[in-house]
């Protein structure tokens, strides 16, 4: 047999026909671009964008009319729990995704706090798997920085990252031996691997179950002090200052923490922050009598901390917006305050509840965008996020002003626990596309 | 009775204790290596034994379990004619509370020669040097000095390239935790070669670029068109506080294979101190290359041990003086 016989034949790439969405208000923040046009879809890439692109659509491709409405980079959610695998009950990759579509939102980080925890990297390949065959939106998964996420002995850092392992986290729980975390941003620094941490010292929090406060006070539940969360941060802090390891405070939630990374960004450490979107939205007196779909971590905070992080993230201080969507049922969640599960679901509520920062005047559209898209994708090291030639056509496209009211038995996700239940929202998403591909269309008035 | 003492040491090698190779000159080593290669030809013919140090008593006192080291300057103190007594430290008098400053007045009251002293506390070797009459010879203390390593380590190179000065040498792998790391840096620096220190960032000590060496935390960059790739043990006991995650991972990212070694010069000599992990920080088959000198360094190990006896015996008082 001739070794030129043979050779291997790759998988041709179908070319589809092309797409353009016309008569849109183009909305890319990593561009600053804020126009009325079109863009032009080729093989899942964007081809072409710009107001020529308004009217003309070029011939062959389908016609998508965006009536005006915003088209812009699709949401890259950078902290989701889901339960696969151990709680497929809950949620799985495939109903998580399904959310996701529905809720604008084209990639998902999937952090490893599942049965068993994402800390090898045989469990990475299993999600990226699992996702390929099954996800409708682009799916990454963070990496445990501790085995078991125990915060003991550090992970293959290393060989999850070359699996495809997109930072590295230890999920809901923080890291508390001081050596072990440093050690940790030590060794992540040599393979220029994100860590991404929650901050709170579980000794301070110790059973708390809310915001430490008047409203605990009355409630009569233990509360968690703010400074639970500070101290780990300023911890933390200090430890990348002596290592240069690459460091994500994953949701902060008060002023306090804020001011830490502000002065941490000063001093040109590489430090980032998020906050979830529940903390941008709501706050500790939602909870009333006892909700215990107002229950996440960390807890819902005052008013002014609401207003701070607001603020935080209308002054860019705050880089990155996460659903922090998790997944619980009613054996988790249908408990006495004090002893229901932590979490909420957020997926689909992400961009309209964003979307009440814009229409109450504390945020720009852009800004509020921005820190969905370009700034996760480049904190992440993803080439989405943005809207130019070349890019990965992952779209949203949205009305800004469309009212609606949620109504968590339509939620796509396999749990209900929405803090959003009955809110009124204004603004909601369209379409979604991935990579070219509509994986989600609005119909009008969803009935139950 | 004896053959004469070196008279050149006296001079040259003007030291009672060899305790750690910082501050050791050129000139010092290399008067050591000179000796150690005569002792080298001289111990492959068939007398071995030599007189040197007829009459001497030599003490092993290891409060740290080796089988090579104890074992090479057991053979070489015999082979220079000594009576050599080996400490058992774990059955002696140490385990029953003893200091170590009280075990050293207690030897010292015996009237050794030279004692060789290996501690798993950094300073431990000095601090017993100040309480006693003989010359001491650090064997190991700690993460601190092993002289006698890096002295055998700089022979091995200079017999297979015929020099030290000007070549590149990569030091790799946990050098947090290695007496040899340190030692090498220092006779590898004071004979003008380049010394490259290649480790994750958690196995390097604090300010590593302060100790006269360029850092690298990727080995492949690291070894790259290096004469001289000496890996070091990875302590396996270090896994558990979290150093390292795990064996795996090191020998993918820092363990010597063929892959990693074929950056290094193609003449490059691959060393190890012993005794090796396999397949952790060096491949089975790197190990046994034709490049490797392993089985050479242990060879020079009895060579320039006897070399360093024969120069601290120099300024041992003669047994006309004692008399």
């Amino acid at each position: 047999m001739s070794k030129a016989a043979s050779k291997i034949i790759e998988k041709p790439k179908s070319a589809g026909p092309a797409t353009v969405f016309i008569n849109a208000r183009l909305l890319d923040p990593a561009s600053s671009r804020d126009e009325p046009g079109g863009l032009l879809v080729k093989d899942g890439i964007i081809a072409d964008l710009g107001s020529h692109l308004r009217r003309n659509a070029p011939e062959g491709a389908t016609v998508i009319d965006c009536k005006g409405h915003v088209l812009a980079p699709g949401l890259i959610d950078a902290q989701v729990f889901t339960g696969e695998p151990g709680y497929e009950h809950r949620e799985t990759l495939k109903t998580a995704s399904h959310a996701a579509a529905a809720g604008g939102v084209t990639t998902i980080v999937v952090m490893p706090d599942t049965n068993p925890v994402i800390d090898q990297v045989s469990l990475v390949d299993f999600i990226q798997r699992r996702a390929r065959d099954n996800a409708l939106v682009h799916v990454h998964t963070m990496a445990a920085m501790t085995k078991g996420l125990k915060g003991e002995e550090m992970t293959e850092i290393g060989l999850l990252k070359r699996a495809g392992a997109i930072a590295f986290s230890n999920g809901k729980s923080s890291v508390v031996n001081t050596r072990v975390m440093r050690n940790v941003l030590s060794y992540a620094k040599d393979f220029n691997a994100l860590v991404v941490h929650h901050t709170e010292d579980p000794y301070l929090s110790g059973s708390g179950a809310m915001n430490s406060g008047e409203v605990a006070s009355r409630l009569g539940l233990p509360g968690i002090s703010k400074i639970a969360e500070t101290i780990t941060l300023e911890r933390d802090v200090r430890l990348v200052e002596m290592t240069g390891g690459r460091y994500h405070a994953a949701t902060i939630s008060c002023q306090e923490s804020l001011d830490v990374v502000k002065a941490a960004k000063a001093k040109k450490l590489p430090v980032t922050c998020g906050v979830s979107i529940n903390h941008l939205t709501l706050n500790e007196n939602d909870i009333g009598p006892y909700r215990t779909f107002f229950k996440v971590r960390p807890p819902l905070r005052r008013e002014e901390d609401r207003a701070a992080m607001v603020q935080g993230l209308a002054n860019g201080d705050i880089d990155v917006i996460v659903s922090s969507h998790d997944p619980q049922d009613a054996d988790t969640k249908r408990r006495p305050f004090a002893e229901a599960a932590d979490g909420a679901v957020g997926l689909e509520t992400l961009l309209s509840a964003a979307l009440r920062l814009v229409h109450s005047g504390d945020v720009t559209l852009p800004a509020m965008l921005k820190a969905l898209t370009i700034n996760p994708a480049r904190l992440l090291g993803l080439h989405s996020g943005r809207l130019a030639k070349g890019a990965i056509a992952d779209l949203v496209l949205f009305d800004p002003g469309e009212p609606w009211v949620v109504n968590k038995d339509l939620l796509r996700s396999r749990s209900k626990n929405t803090p959003f239940d009955e809110a009124k929202m204004q603004g909601r998403v369209l379409r979604t596309v991935v990579a070219g591909e509509t994986v989600y269309e609005y119909a009008g008035v969803e009935r139950t | 009775m004896t053959s004469k003492p070196n008279s050149n040491a006296l001079k040259v090698f003007p030291r009672r204790h060899l305790l750690t190779c910082e501050g050791l000159s050129a000139n010092e080593i290399n008067f050591v290596l000179d000796l150690a290669d005569k002792a080298a030809d001289h111990i492959r013919q068939n007398g071995k034994k030599r007189d040197v140090l007829d009459g001497r008593t030599l003490i092993n006192l290891f409060f740290e379990s080796s089988t090579r080291t104890q074992a090479s300057f057991e053979m070489a103190g015999k082979r220079l004619g000594a009576d050599v007594m080996n400490m058992n430290v774990a059955t002696s008098s140490v385990t029953k509370g003893e200091t170590l400053v009280d075990t050293a007045v207690t030897l010292n009251a015996m009237r050794p020669d030279i004692i060789v002293v290996r501690h798993h506390a950094a300073g431990a070797v000095e601090l017993l040097s100040q309480k006693v009459d003989c010359s001491v010879i650090n064997a190991g203390d700690g993460a601190h000095q092993h002289p006698t390593q890096a002295l055998l380590d700089a022979l091995t190179i200079r017999r297979a390239k015929g020099r030290v000065a000007g070549l590149t040498v990569a030091i790799c792998g946990d050098i947090l935790h290695s007496r040899v790391a340190r030692s090498n840096i220092n006779v590898l620096n004071a004979l003008g070669a380049q010394v490259r220190l290649v480790a994750p960032s958690t196995l390097l000590p604090s300010s590593p670029e302060r100790l006269g060496t360029e850092v690298y935390t990727d080995m492949w960059k690291g070894i790259d068109g290096v004469d001289v790739v000496m890996m070091l043990r990875l302590q396996r006991e270090r896994m558990d506080a979290s150093y390292v995650p795990s064996s795996r991972e090191f020998f993918h990212f820092f363990g010597l294979d063929h892959e990693k070694l074929a950056r290094a010069k193609p003449d490059a000599l691959v060393m190890h101190p012993g005794p090796m992990n396999r397949g952790v920080e060096i491949a089975s088959t790197v190990a046994d290359h034709s490049r490797s000198v392993i089985r050479e360094q242990v060879e020079m190990g009895v060579a320039v041990r006897m070399a360093v006896l024969e120069a601290l015996s120099a300024h041992l008082p003669s047994f006309k003086d004692v008399a």
